[in-house]
């Protein structure tokens, strides 16, 4: 034990000495709300901060986890190690899922430079689950070089990636639409690189084209242009390594801009409002539901005699109060 | 850490995965769907799985249960394998379940070998999940 370790939760401490049992409970705990995670979660975020986490994100069926395996590849021939979290959706009818991102992954069983897991998005709405972020710092503290989040297959409007990713690719295939889709709010505009898979089908030309075109008009606000890459799913050879090169060139522009540091301000301001919301959330409907002066606040808005928002206000206050 | 699974906030979460060689996976795949409609999050590691890999990806996706199929006649060699490395794992085993073609003898030693059930064809869905719900509820 060092110095640096002497003050961590026991199950921190396994976590950065490389326990991968401890790493996955820990997960799932994250991944429940359980309260027993809470002090590894909580000792563990000083240790985080330091993998570039990159999001990997699109239509369903463009190839996302195919080009998952391929950086992964990639990566462990470079000599990185890395944490991949994929997530699929949830039923919002019975709440199960089937989770099959890992079906592309080819490693060697014995390769410990690789922790794959898989989570379900619980529904949470943006493509990735509550706990993602989360778990993404567990999987940085836990010492591997690069993480890589697989989103469910995006919408348009399915961009919390970007809040927990430092570089996110916006994966398309050929004939998903023509130019006007580009310009169109949402996804794209997340995009810190786009990736055109299947780049050996027809159209594959066109649709590259159609994003240059996207791209001249304006990169992003940081001034970042973002680079448009062709790879293909059936040989991982091609494009790969450009791709993986892009997000090393985005990594050190977010570096020498100012940008990671904007960027980190921002996400984390609304990941701590997030949870103060949440918090004050709870508390307030603990009174709503069992403060009988302010049950009564409920009895009056379902008679119509105040209206919801009167009542807020007097909740708000009432809480301020009772403090 | 262990809060009881199941309930909507912890869902079971579930490995399927096929060893062996054989690429017949429409009864995983059906297996795999049901387990999902009752609720569960079904890890579907698909075809030609090691017993290294599955052991691997069970212990990473940190699941309540396992279950393997198989139809290349392989079970006797690669589910024992599947156990001896389960057994190699820190704490309890993590209960395995199993479907596929085996003969009934087959069947008898795999189960004194440690497979919490086996399912042959013909087999309900509706015995499937909830052996498999009670597996993962109590995995002693």
């Amino acid at each position: 034990m060092t110095a640096a370790t002497a003050r961590l939760p026991a199950a921190a401490k396994a976590i950065v000495g490389g326990d991968r049992r401890v790493l996955a409970r820990t997960i799932t705990a994250v991944e429940n709300g359980d309260p027993s995670a809470d002090r590894v979660v909580r000792s563990l975020y000083r240790r985080s901060g330091r993998a570039p986490v990159v999001g990997v994100t699109g239509p369903l069926g463009v190839g996302k986890s195919s080009l998952v395996n391929a950086l992964v590849g990639r990566l462990r021939s470079l000599g990185q190690t890395v944490g991949v979290i994929g997530v699929d959706p949830s039923s919002p009818f019975t709440g199960g899922s089937v989770l099959g991102d890992r079906i592309r992954l080819e490693r060697r069983a014995d390769d410990l430079g690789v922790f794959f897991r898989s989570m379900a998005s619980r529904g949470a709405a943006g493509g990735v689950a509550a706990a993602t972020r989360e778990v993404s710092r567990l999987l940085d503290a836990a010492g591997f070089d690069v993480i890589l989040v697989e989103t469910v297959g995006s919408g348009q409007v399915d961009v919390a990636i970007r809040d927990i990713a430092s570089t996110s690719i916006v994966v398309v295939v050929p004939h998903l639409g023509d130019e006007v889709q580009t310009l169109k709010a949402g996804l794209f505009e997340i995009a810190d690189i786009f990736c055109v898979n299947k780049v050996d089908l027809p159209g594959a030309e066109l649709a590259k084209r159609d994003l240059a075109e996207f791209v001249n008009l304006g990169g992003k606000p940081s001034g970042w242009a973002p680079p448009i890459v062709g790879t293909s799913a059936i040989d991982p050879t091609v494009g790969v390594d450009d791709l993986w090169n892009d997000v090393l060139a985005h990594e050190k522009f977010l570096d020498d801009s100012g940008e990671r540091d904007r960027g980190e301000r921002r996400r984390l301001s609304s990941e701590i409002v997030g949870l103060a919301r949440d918090h004050v959330g709870r508390e307030l409907m603990d009174r709503l539901e069992h403060d009988p002066s302010l049950r009564k606040l409920l009895d009056d808005v379902v008679a119509r005699r105040i209206d919801p928002r009167t009542a807020a206000d007097r909740l708000v206050r009432g809480g301020r109060r009772t403090r | 850490m262990a809060k009881p699974r199941g309930t909507k906030r912890t869902p079971i979460r579930v490995l399927i995965a096929k060893p062996g060689l054989d690429g017949h996976d429409r009864g995983a795949k059906v297996v795999a769907r049901a387990l999902r409609d009752a609720g569960m999050e079904v890890i579907y590691a698909g075809l030609r799985q090691t017993p290294e890999e599955i052991v691997r990806a069970a212990l990473e996706e940190d699941v309540d249960l396992i279950g393997l199929s198989i139809l290349s006649g392989a079970h006797m060699a690669l589910f024992p394998r599947v156990l001896a490395l389960l057994k190699q794992q820190e704490g309890r085993p993590i209960p395995v379940f199993a479907g596929g073609i085996i003969p009934d003898e087959d069947a008898r030693r795999l189960k004194k070998a440690g497979i919490r059930a086996i399912f042959g064809p013909g087999t309900s869905l509706e015995e499937i999940v909830s052996t498999a719900q009670a597996l993962a509820r109590r995995p002693a």
